[in-house]
């Protein structure tokens, strides 16, 4: 129940509107209960007074209160469930700014699917309390105390006996609610199964298709579909009872009152239209106390959700700025150093980086090469501080890059990783994604540079053209090179190029890199690849292996020094100029 | 705006989609027969309890009769739990019948779209597809499981209350019911702008999970370019939106609940003024004073429910046009009726004179022709776009070509049944495809056939075993979600043993080793030149080391095939291949010299 505490905060911001809408709340109760009291008026003038004005009156008056208690049911709604509205506005807003500052060690991780589901089940069922759970509480609360009133005035034994079956009632809601909850995330969950494996198998077509399992494939899915039917008719089989438990104990309310209350006509002792109030007032108290098992539950699943919201809410902020941050920084030429930098992704891993220390200076350009595996992408990541390193430091113009505000250490740096994200938007605004301002000498630059403009003839709407789902889907190479150009358009100090031509084919690449040379005279680049003709140019070149650096030098050094790169170099001859060297 | 155009609603009811949908139920007619004619006596049973109470009224308490009293109200207590027993059954074997029409349907659509070419999933966007199998079916079970039951069960319950009303007092029931075009009319008007409203609502909740979706997808991209201060913006305006579009439907909510209290008092005041005067004349009893009041508060649901359930016809049958659309959709391709069989290759390939295109005749490939022999290993290189990828589409039969012939072992594969042809050949694609489960199901794919030796064989030949055997849990370490914490190079290893596992005849590789390094790839290809001695293999790649000990060697330009031979040969013509050895290796000479 703490847990809703949190929730305090929300509520403040709204107090105006949510004490105007209890106000509200209090004024409607009164016209609604003043109704049946108007009908049992009303009822004893047809066997005592018979008059025509009196029956004439009390209509109208049951209008006139109908009209007053509406009047404030509308209110009531747009004020109570408005700030319910807001108050998940506000809670989605600062959950995703949270979500924004998370480490990529988050994102890799959970699923996408996991943290959608907090941001639509749980902020959804957050909010069920904060409107309508409050909502029926206070509305329920009050009938009940009035109508009770009420009731006992008029005859405390038929009351008891009348009201005998409510209180089961209400328990029995809240069990089967409880129950139907449970059900119902079952039944989400298996939805959200389904829903994968359809996404999973259809994204996977061609896999399916080229090994030849489609039929297991269906047979997987049949098991799904079968096991959300089941928890379907789990769910099925609590509500086919549920509704009519529900009437039958509250109409034996009304029987009860019938049979009870008829007796006590017979023998005089209530009146006629004393038991039509009655039967009024319990048909206004089922609906509250069935709300009243309802509403427990929605405390109780806002409450679990919040719990789960907490944590992620919680969910501790690695990379920011700090104390330490120097907010003077606001700029860097590009001198990188790593001084014994040890990296390890979790505790219980195994150090995927470890005493890696290199300079690169200023406007120079460095390769990086090694094994798969060997830790490459992990060390690129650490410049901008995708992650945090775990021994040593990074220092860029010799401030540790720990100690550099977060966006001014990103802004000048271009990177492209090795899987390529690009949003389903136009191209031109992919391209422009680092910049603010919409700037088609931009793009053209960047295109020219990543030679992204060979391609334009294959775009519809050239770089008005939509990417993703909703438009084309590009080739390997084409996405690659989109990915350069938007890290070449924030003209970065720091150019990172992650295997970032693996799909581009090596006349495009040698084009790319022609232009690049030009580009990045007096920026610092650092570009990991696989292939000799794009590494050897560099300055100086690293070779990892198993997250230590083996060799560095250039490419001739490497050669001289006999060892991995040579023998990568050696390896990438062809063999007929083997012969030759032979 | 393809949420919108899922949103188009047309008529709540078509008659030749209802024939199809009804064939779906045709298994179950018996209970469906049975189930309404329960429901029509069902809804009589609420109807008769005002009744019931208007002769304890009139009959027994104003004639001061206690056993009487008695009697009726057990009778009433009989008819209501006999109405909830049945209900019960009513609610429980209607949505078994629509859960089991439902599974059917969706297991049709989901092999259906299984079996579908990739020409179709060129053009339609996964998103959708996944609607049509989800979504889409769902919104049909409503229709099933409780809407066309439950409309006969309202109607009914409307024309019960509607007799017994006029048999007691038909004067008072038509000024009570006089308040009944404005009840419709109201609803009518609410349904309407909820359903608007709601659109409008479902429209931003899309928006706005589509935007987290991607942007989680892409958050380092957001953070890497320091843009969270302006996604946050767009998050809040998108946010903003949903949140008005809530706040909008709220409205209507607010005016319509209010009005039908309203009405439901107006009629109650009709009753006692109009009603009431019949009673002091003494035209009128007490009781039916009593019952009609009660009657009041119960034609109010049905007509509700009713207006919802137009509702629910409407969406399921835009549901059931989309989901007959896809069905109807017969792009596959096709297998020839009388399947020529294809037990063993030997693994020779021949196109000949192939064209092809992926839309209408923009031609992609131009009348290739080459011919591999069964065990050679052909390498195919050429720019993006040149169409090697196209090439291995076509020899899948992933696509069917437009002029020419493609032969395995002398049979044209149109006259094959395309899976057996599948069986034969591995292909390990360019783009790695990971599965959700453990590292070992997405080598062996979960196949019966594929031994848990034979995957550890794979990954071992490939030079995977020693990266997975590290992790936690070795083989049977869960892959998160795209292999989240794997390195490109190692993802593509794994997707290289599924190749091996599957033990082919016919390898090929498309861009596979793209990411894996030199060493690792020697050591695979001499690996692989053991595991698969004697079969077919090609081999597109942009490594010239990769390719150059092939047997012969494509060179695509443009969709055609400009140049062919072993790699000296293509060296000596000092044509495409030579100029692009020339860039890989130019600078080399220094080092060779030195
Ligand atoms: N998020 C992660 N959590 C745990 N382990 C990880 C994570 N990311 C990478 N690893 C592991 O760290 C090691 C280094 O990975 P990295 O991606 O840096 O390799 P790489 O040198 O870039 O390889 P490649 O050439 O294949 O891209 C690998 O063994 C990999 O499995
Ligand atoms: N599914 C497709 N639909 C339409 N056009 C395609 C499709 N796949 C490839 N293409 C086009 O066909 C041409 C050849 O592509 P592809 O065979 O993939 O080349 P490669 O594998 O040599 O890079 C390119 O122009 C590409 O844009
Ligand atoms: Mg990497
Ligand atoms: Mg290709």
């Amino acid at each position: 129940m703490h847990e809703l505490k949190k929730l305090n905060k929300y509520f403040l911001r709204y107090k105006r509107k949510l004490f105007l809408g209890i106000l509200f709340i209090l004024l409607s109760n009164l016209g609604q209960v003043y109704i049946p009291l108007l009908l049992k008026d009303s009822i004893d003038n047809l066997t005592s007074g018979f008059s025509y004005d009196v029956l004439l009156d009390k209509a109208l008056f049951i209008v006139g209160a109908a009209f007053f208690a509406g009047i404030f049911r509308y209110l009531i709604r747009m004020t109570v469930i408005v700030v319910s509205r807001d108050i998940e506005y506000d809670l989605r807003q600062d959950f995703w700014s949270h979500i924004q500052k998370l480490p990529l060690r988050f994102f890799q991780n959970n699923s996408v699917g996991n943290i959608m589901a907090h941001a639509t089940n749980d902020i959804g069922s957050v909010r069920m309390f904060v409107g309508p759970a409050v909502m029926y509480s206070i509305d329920t609360g009050t009938k009940l105390i009035v109508i009770i009133a009420i009731l006992l005035s008029t005859s405390a034994e038929l009351t008891f006996y009348s009201l005998l079956p409510l209180p089961f009632l209400s328990y029995f809601v809240y069990r089967l609610s409880k129950k139907i909850h449970i059900r119902f995330m079952r039944i989400q969950e298996k939805f959200s199964d389904l829903t994968t494996k359809a996404q999973e198998s259809f994204s996977g077509i061609r896999v399916v298709k080229a090994y030849v399992f489609e039929d297991r494939e269906i047979e997987d899915f049949s098991e799904i579909s079968r096991d959300y039917m089941e928890k379907n008719m789990a769910m099925v089989k609590i509500q086919a009872y549920f509704q009519p438990i529900l009437f039958l104990i509250a109409g034996l309310s009304i029987i009860i009152v019938i049979w009870a209350g008829g007796n006590k006509v017979i023998a005089g002792e209530l009146s006629l239209g004393e038991i039509s109030a009655f039967i009024v007032y319990l048909g206004m108290l089922i609906w509250p106390v069935i709300a009243f098992g309802w509403i427990t539950n929605i405390i109780q699943q806002a409450s679990a959700s919040m719990k789960r919201l907490t944590v992620f809410l919680n969910e501790p902020v690695e990379i920011k700025n700090n104390e330490l941050t120097s907010y003077v920084i606001n700029d860097y030429s590009g001198d990188i150093e790593f001084r014994n930098v040890s990296f390890r992704y979790s505790e219980n891993f195994p150090l995927v980086l470890d005493g890696i220390s290199l300079k690169i200076k200023r406007g120079s350009t460095v390769a990086i090469v090694g094994g798969t595996g060997s830790g490459k992408t992990t060390l690129l990541n650490l410049i901008p501080r995708l992650y945090d390193v775990s021994g040593g430091e990074i220092t860029i113009d010799g401030n540790n890059i720990r100690h550099i505000p977060l966006d001014v250490l990103r802004r000048r740096i271009g990177f492209v990783s090795q899987e390529t994200f690009l949003f389903s938007d136009t191209l031109k605004r992919n391209i422009l994604y680092g910049l603010d301002k919409d700037n088609d000498s931009e793009v053209d630059k960047a295109a020219e540079i990543s030679k992204l403009n060979n391609d334009l003839d294959n775009f519809p709407k050239g770089y008005e053209t939509i990417l993703g789902e909703r438009g084309i889907t590009l080739s390997g190479g084409q996405k690659q090179r989109t990915s350069l150009a938007r890290a070449i358009a924030v003209n970065p100090r720091i150019l990172i190029l992650d295997d970032s031509f693996s799909a581009v084919d090596t006349n495009t690449e040698e084009a790319i890199l022609r232009n690049l040379r030009e580009f990045m005279k007096d920026r610092t680049s650092i570009i990991v690849s696989h292939r000799i003709s794009t590494v050897k140019d560099a300055d100086t070149i690293f070779v990892l292996d198993n997250g230590r650096i083996k060799e560095q030098g250039t490419h001739e050094e490497l050669i001289a020094l006999k060892g991995y790169y040579a023998d990568l170099h050696y390896k990438q001859l062809l063999e007929d100029e083997l012969k030759e060297l032979s | 705006m393809e949420q919108k155009d899922d949103e188009v609603l047309g008529k709540a009811y078509d008659s030749q989609i209802m024939k199809r949908l009804l064939g779906y139920v045709k298994p179950y007619k018996r209970y469906v027969v049975l189930a309404i004619m329960l429901n029509v006596l069902v809804a009589a049973l609420g109807p008769l309890r005002p009744y019931l109470t208007k002769l304890a009224i009139d009959d027994y308490i104003a004639k001061a009769d206690h056993n009487g009293l008695l009697v009726i109200s057990l009778l009433l207590a009989g008819s209501l739990v006999f109405q909830a027993v049945m209900q019960y059954f009513l609610t429980y074997y209607t949505q078994l019948m629509g859960q089991k029409i439902i599974y059917d349907l969706r297991i049709k659509i989901f092999s259906h779209i299984q079996k579908l070419a990739l020409r179709f999933f060129d053009k339609t966007p996964i998103g959708r597809l996944v609607t049509r199998t989800t979504n889409d079916v769902e919104s049909l079970n409503e229709l099933f499981s409780s809407g066309i039951i439950t409309v006969f069960s309202d109607i009914f319950i409307i024309v019960w209350i509607f007799i017994f009303m006029f048999t007691m007092a038909w004067d008072l029931s038509l000024v009570t019911l006089s308040v009944l075009p404005v009840l419709f009319y109201a609803t009518f008007l609410f349904r309407r702008k909820v359903r608007e409203s709601y659109r409008d609502v479902r429209y931003h909740l899309a928006r706005l999970n589509s935007y987290m979706q991607e942007h989680i997808g892409g958050m380092s991209i957001v953070q890497l370019f320091s843009k969270e201060k302006r996604e946050m913006g767009n998050f809040s305006s998108i946010n903003n939106a949903h949140k008005n579009a809530n706040i909008n439907s709220i409205f209507y909510y607010a005016v319509f609940f209010p009005v039908v209290e309203l009405l439901s008092s107006i009629a109650i005041a009709l009753i006692i003024w109009y009603g009431g005067g019949e009673v002091i004349q003494g035209t009128l009893t007490l009781g039916v004073l009593f019952a009609f009041i009660q009657y009041t508060e119960m034609f109010f649901r049905p007509v509700r429910d009713l207006s919802e359930k137009y509702n629910v016809m409407q969406t399921a049958m835009a549901s059931a046009e989309r989901i007959f659309k896809l069905l109807d959709n017969e792009s596959f391709i096709k297998n020839p009726l009388n399947p020529k069989p294809l037990p063993v290759v030997n693994g020779e390939i021949e196109f000949r004179d192939v064209w092809f295109a992926y839309k209408d005749d923009e031609y992609v490939l131009k009348n290739v022709s080459f011919k591999i022999e069964p065990g050679q290993t052909v390498a195919i290189v050429g720019a993006t776009g040149a169409g090697k990828t196209s090439i291995i589409n076509l020899l899948t039969r992933f696509y069917d070509i437009s002029r020419g012939q493609i032969l395995v072992d002398g049979t044209n594969i149109a006259e094959v049944d395309k899976r057996e042809l599948r069986r034969h050949i591995a292909i390990v694609l360019q783009d790695v495809v990971l599965f959700s489960g453990t590292v070992k199901s997405n080598i062996g794919l979960n196949s019966s056939e594929i031994s848990e030796e034979q995957i550890i064989k794979a990954a071992e030949t490939v030079g995977a075993a020693k990266f997975i055997t590290a992790l936690p849990n070795g083989y049977n370490q869960e892959v998160k979600e795209k292999g989240a914490t794997l390195s490109v190079g190692q993802k593509q290893l794994i997707s290289f043993a599924r190749a091996l596992a599957y033990n082919p005849q016919i390898l090929i590789l498309d861009e596979a080793t793209s990411s894996i390094d030199t060493d690792t790839e020697i050591l695979i290809q001499k690996a692989i030149e053991k595991l698969l001695e004697g079969r077919t293999s090609i081999v597109i790649a942009h490594r010239l080391s990769t390719i150059q000990n092939a047997d012969k060697i494509l060179v695509m330009h443009k969709g055609e095939i400009r140049e062919s031979g072993t790699h000296t040969e293509l060296l000596a013509q000092k044509g495409i291949y030579y100029r692009l050895y020339q860039l890989q290796y130019k600078d080399q000479e220094i080092t060779r010299s030195a």
